[in-house]
């Protein structure tokens, strides 16, 4: 560091790459090929690490090895209301067993063994959710430093119950918790606070946070096989910033699920700017929503490292929305049916399963890969509390009567649980609109065209044909 | 007026980009405040009353320096108030489930 930074706003994002590349500790252009292009596997294969290594790391600091459990009453539940021989089997992953409460804790154990093993004397992580937690926690095991940021209050000085409990989480572990109002320029203090410490980025996006979700997939692989003789006919993930998918798909393709589809589900929040002082507070639900599940769906690289190794498109199957009430309901239905007072996070994919094993057979097996725990401020009746304090009206009806931040509608019956599908093509071709405007409408080379269509998950003729319509 | 000592745990407040400071491309409920920051350490002043300006220690031992906002402060977080529209959700459910249970 120089001895008189230029810490203006434009200043600090100048040295981005710099400060970037010093705080994860690999060199991201190694794997650059041409022009939009860069080698996803030879990132993931070279500065990742294997399965057999992460479930090592992982057993350092009591991570992972969670609980499958069948919802037998749910699977009833559904069941009253499908067709005969229709309603698949219910299963849920108890996440939330594992230290920090959540699965975000596979995540952390990486980034910090990997801090440790570089010799950082602390990480940093850039996070409202509950990674934050499970950073502070893994880096409580390994001696590290801590610090967390996040986004938590508006210019009214109203906090989002769910992130300030998550802040008190991150203090339980020791953690300093530096806490800013609504705003993208995070990511400035984040940068700042990584140049003066000198810590490592505890990014959610590093081939670390992504590796280490991957023992997920395969853990619950082989606990069904264990359970049922035979793959899951889907599992259902809880999708924002695409890591959970991404992870989580790579440890169903290590343990050779070839037909198992991968579904994401968010809390469709269409309509709220994620960049809005107005609207933060208007959101019940922090993560797992459509404010980041599209944007990052679309443009995975906007993340806080220069190429992310979570891309949701190259992993998922097929991608559903669910609404607010929807997910606080089968909130209330977890807790009083199966016995489980989790969420808010997995029940999102929870309500997603809950309808889609309506449609699929008997037999089927479908699993919702994730719990957290819950407690004061993320439970629905603090942030109900909280929404109504806002004027957002609370009410049962119709789910498909739901406006993002204007009301919350809590279905009438199970049988009004429903999901909404999402396009991926029109995600596919948001992502070309991009590429052609980072490329200024120029041609693709055949190496761009190859890695787009595995980006895409496609073949290389339909990247043509659009990329062309996007302005190509 | 109650006095946050050296070493008391504390909360300070700063102003880290004036709204003309902040990237381009915001809202314009967002561009127009500031972006703000709260964080919590030791007090390394002798004695300070909330208001003041002071210096902290975090807990990371990085020196923070900021107007005071907190001392000791709360985790104002709850369980808010039961909500009536989620209160019959599982007496609802348990008797479709005892209804079905029934015809079997």
């Amino acid at each position: 560091m120089n001895n008189n930074p230029d810490f203006s706003y434009q200043g600090v994002m100048s040295r981005k790459n710099r400060i970037m590349k010093q705080a994860v500790g690999i060199d991201y252009d190694q794997f650059e090929l041409e022009g939009i292009a860069f080698d996803y596997d030879a990132m993931m294969n070279k500065a990742g690490y294997s399965l057999e290594e992460v479930r090592k790391i992982q057993e350092e600091t009591n991570v992972g090895k969670t609980p499958l459990f069948e919802m037998h009453n749910l699977t009833k539940l559904v069941r009253l209301h499908a067709e005969p021989g229709k309603g698949a089997r219910i299963f849920i992953k108890d996440e939330a067993c594992n230290p920090s409460g959540s699965f975000k804790a596979r995540r952390a154990s990486l980034s910090c063994y990997q801090a440790q093993k570089q010799g950082y004397r602390g990480v940093i992580s850039a996070t409202s959710g509950n990674y934050g937690a499970a950073v502070a926690s893994q880096s409580a095991m390994r001696g590290l430093n801590c610090i967390v940021v996040q986004e938590l209050f508006d210019s009214q000085d109203l906090s989002q119950p769910e992130i300030m409990e998550k802040g008190r989480a991150c203090e339980a572990y020791g953690a300093e918790v530096v806490q800013l109002s609504v705003g993208p320029e995070l990511f400035y203090k984040f940068l700042i606070l990584l140049e003066e410490t000198q810590y490592f980025n505890a990014s959610l996006y590093t081939p670390f946070g992504i590796a280490g979700i991957e023992t997920l997939g395969y853990e619950l692989a082989e606990q069904v096989r264990r359970t049922v003789g035979k793959d899951p006919a889907a599992v259902l993930i809880t999708h924002a910033g695409g890591g959970n998918v991404t992870g989580t798909a790579r440890g169903l393709q290590k343990a050779g699920c070839k037909d198992t589809d991968v579904i994401g589900i968010s809390v469709d929040l269409s309509g709220l700017h994620m960049a809005s002082d107005h609207d933060f507070n208007r959101k019940s639900f922090t993560t797992g929503h459509t404010g980041f599940g599209v944007p990052f769906a679309t443009w995975p690289d906007r993340a806080d490292v220069p190429r992310n190794a979570a891309r949701s498109l190259r992993y998922l199957d097929r991608y559903y929305t669910v609404t607010q009430g929807e997910v606080f309901y089968m909130t209330e239905l977890l807790a009083q049916l199966e016995g489980l007072e989790r969420g808010p996070a997995g029940n999102t994919s929870l309500a997603g399963a809950f309808a889609l094993a309506r449609e699929m057979d008997r037999d089927d097996v479908i699993v919702v890969q994730e719990t957290e725990y819950t407690g004061a401020g993320k439970h629905p009746s603090p942030q109900l509390t909280f929404a109504r304090k806002l004027g957002i009206a609370v009410k049962r009806g119709k789910p498909e009567e739901s406006i993002p931040g204007q009301n919350i509608i809590i279905p009438e019956s199970p049988a009004q649980i429903a999901v909404k599908r999402v396009d991926l093509d029109n995600l596919k071709k948001s992502y070309l609109k991009k590429v052609a405007q980072e490329k200024g409408g120029g041609a693709l080379s055949p190496v761009e065209l190859d890695y787009l269509a595995a980006e895409l998950k496609t073949s290389t003729g339909w990247v043509e044909k659009h990329y062309g319509k996007a302005g190509g | 007026m109650e006095k946050a000592q050296t070493g008391d745990w504390v909360q300070v407040f700063k102003v880290v980009l004036k709204p003309e400071e902040r990237a381009p491309g915001l809202p314009p409920e967002t561009a127009k405040v500031p972006l703000t920051m709260k964080v919590k350490g030791f007090l390394i002043d002798q004695s300070a009353a909330v208001g003041d300006q002071v210096a902290i220690r975090t807990a990371t031992g990085r020196k923070v320096e900021g107007k005071l906002i907190g001392i000791n402060p709360a985790y104002e977080i709850d369980y808010g108030r039961p909500q009536p529209e989620l209160l019959n959700i599982g007496f609802e459910t348990r008797s479709l489930l005892s209804g079905e249970a029934d015809k079997q």
